[in-house]
């Protein structure tokens, strides 16, 4: 049995699987194309406009400005990470998909990177989708801010790894609701999404910089809307590229040993 | 030509416990070849080793002359697997989960479009074309399975309970399409409960229990070995089981019958009916289900 550290056999075969549940979202595109819309207006105006009213501006950026790329950064997560949990979950212990599938010449490991690389995907149409509503509002500047689309896709990835993670060693659909509150909450609102890291206490701002994914993906998103580019763009992005690579091929040992017996 | 499977010596545990046990047999080319055994004799197992599902833990096995840990892509581009459990995909139609399978056999869409027209009609669901599987009934699903599985028409075909909670009408199609499939060359193995459908399908069979084979044969050879032609059947009193005792007739007590196993049955029911005061004496052909509970045995399982 290969330890969970191994580096995973991936074939082009993956790809099936991403273009399966592809064709299953565009068959109900009219309920998936509009919450990211939705959520890109409702966070821009009540948010934005409302509490930005009290704020005024951060470091000199009006504050709807500031929170546009958040709203991007946390739209890109939830996006994977919802897919990779609940969706996976879904697919593999209730509609028994991957067996069905790995009966075929598809491995379990060409399934779970193909599961994978669709959470990134469902990240970048997130995106793709409220890029033009933050565009109408004037609140991002292109054709920088273009850039999100490449990022939601490593970002996505990086939430669809960790979320894989927990769907491996999830004993029941309802214990996903653990990461969900426990990380993915506090992550949404201690990332330097709505105010800056540097008010919290030092201690928090290193666990923020040490643990959270989207600290490091709302900074980047925030250099390529405003654009500028931050002090630590090249920790962000080397901490999003290692953690991305470690989360994947984690998930991808952990399912394969949940699945094959 | 190699068979189709070998397997020698092939054993399967989990955590400690054994599935399959140092077990031996061969599949060749054209035969429906059968595995029986009662809930959780190792059957499933099996199925899933030779599905390159689950890895052996130990022995030999080969496929279509492939080792399933070494080139389990190349077995499994040329097997057709119906499992135990219905795991069609609810998210598509019935054509499109079978389009949708076509796809990771890298079937190209010209063809596998028109495999599947060809296969809804095998299995008699060409008016279900469209239809989402939720609205399907058992059978039809369990025949879906069965078109899903010929999708990539396989050399080999390993059918996990086919007929399971299905009406007459349904296991009759699915008798008729595998014998059909058997005439036109392929190979297919099989598990089963019933022991009737094992008789009417399998060249050859195997009654396994506890991971291990019990028997290995045809099934008239298994029937005739162990158990004889014909059984005879009278009530259980105490009267006839005490004039059988003293005839030295071996005999076995179920319940409120008494069954009598034999290759003489006129002369031996004759005998009975005259010196013992049975209220009735009836014969019948010994069938499968006759070897199976003598070598597995009246105890319940899980």
């Amino acid at each position: 049995m290969p330890s969970i550290w191994s580096f995973p056999r991936i074939t082009r075969r993956a790809g099936k699987v991403w273009q399966r549940n592809l064709d299953v979202f565009f068959k109900t595109w009219k309920v998936n194309f509009f919450p990211p819309f939705i959520e890109a207006l409702l966070y821009l105006t009540a948010i934005g406009l409302g509490i930005g009213t009290y704020v005024g501006a951060i470091d000199g950026v009006p504050y709807i400005d500031y929170i546009a790329p958040a709203v991007l950064a946390i739209s890109v997560m939830n996006s994977a990470f919802f897919e990779c949990t609940y969706g996976s979950y879904v697919r593999m212990y209730y509609q028994k998909s991957f067996d069905a599938i790995i009966a075929t010449p598809l491995s379990i490991e060409d399934v779970i990177a193909g599961e994978l690389l669709w959470g990134a995907t469902r990240s970048v149409i997130s995106v793709t989708i409220m890029l033009p509503v933050l565009a109408v509002f004037g609140v991002i500047s292109l054709p920088f801010s273009l850039l999100a689309m490449p990022l939601a896709f490593l970002g996505g990835l990086t939430f669809a790894g960790l979320a894989m993670c927990f769907t491996a060693i999830t004993p029941s659909i309802e214990t996903l609701n653990y990461p969900s509150f426990l990380l993915i909450t506090p992550m949404m609102l201690f990332s330097g999404t709505f105010f800056p890291l540097s008010i919290l206490p030092a201690i928090l701002q290193y666990v923020a910089l040490a643990i959270f994914p989207l600290t490091h993906l709302v900074a980047l998103m925030r250099m390529a809307t405003l654009p500028s580019a931050g002090a630590l763009l090249p920790l962000n992005i080397a901490w999003i590229v290692v953690a991305t690579i470690i989360f994947c091929i984690i998930s991808i040992n952990l399912m394969r040993r949940r699945l094959i017996v | 030509m190699p068979n189709i499977i070998e397997a020698d010596d092939l054993t399967k545990t989990y955590n400690e416990i054994v599935a399959v046990s140092h077990i031996r047999f061969s599949v060749k080319k054209g035969e429906i070849f059968g595995f029986l055994g009662p809930n959780g004799a190792g059957k499933t197992t099996t199925m899933r080793m030779i599905e390159c599902v689950s890895p052996r833990t130990s022995g030999a096995l080969r496929v279509f002359d492939m080792d399933p840990d070494i080139n389990p892509a190349g077995i499994k581009q040329r097997i057709g697997v119906v499992p135990q459990e219905t795991n069609l995909d609810p998210d598509f139609t019935c054509a499109g989960n079978l389009l949708t399978y076509a796809r990771y056999f890298d079937i190209p869409p010209a063809e596998a479009e028109r495999r599947v027209e060809n296969l809804l009609a095998f299995v008699a669901l060409t008016e279900k074309r469209n239809t989402a599987i939720d609205k399907l009934s058992g059978g039809m699903k369990r025949r879906l399975i069965l078109a899903r599985a010929l999708i990539n028409n396989p050399d080999l075909l390993i059918l996990d309970e086919p007929t399971i909670g299905l009406d007459p009408q349904a296991r009759h199609l699915i008798w008729d399409r595998l014998k059909l499939l058997r005439a036109q060359g392929n190979t297919i193995v099989l598990t089963t409960h019933y022991l009737d459908e094992a008789a009417r399908l399998c060249d050859r069979l195997v009654i396994m229990d506890h991971g291990t084979f019990l028997v290995e044969g045809t099934p008239a050879d298994l029937v005739r070995d162990h158990v004889g032609n014909e059984i005879i059947e009278m009530d259980n009193t105490p009267e006839v089981t005490a004039c059988l005792a003293e005839l030295g007739v071996p005999y076995e007590s179920l319940g409120d019958q008494v069954q009598v196993a034999t290759d003489v049955s006129r002369e031996l029911a004759k005998t009975l009916l005259d010196r013992c005061t049975a209220s009735r004496v009836s014969t019948r052909p010994a069938t499968l289900e006759d070897v199976f509970l003598k070598l597995t045995g009246r105890t319940l399982r899980e």
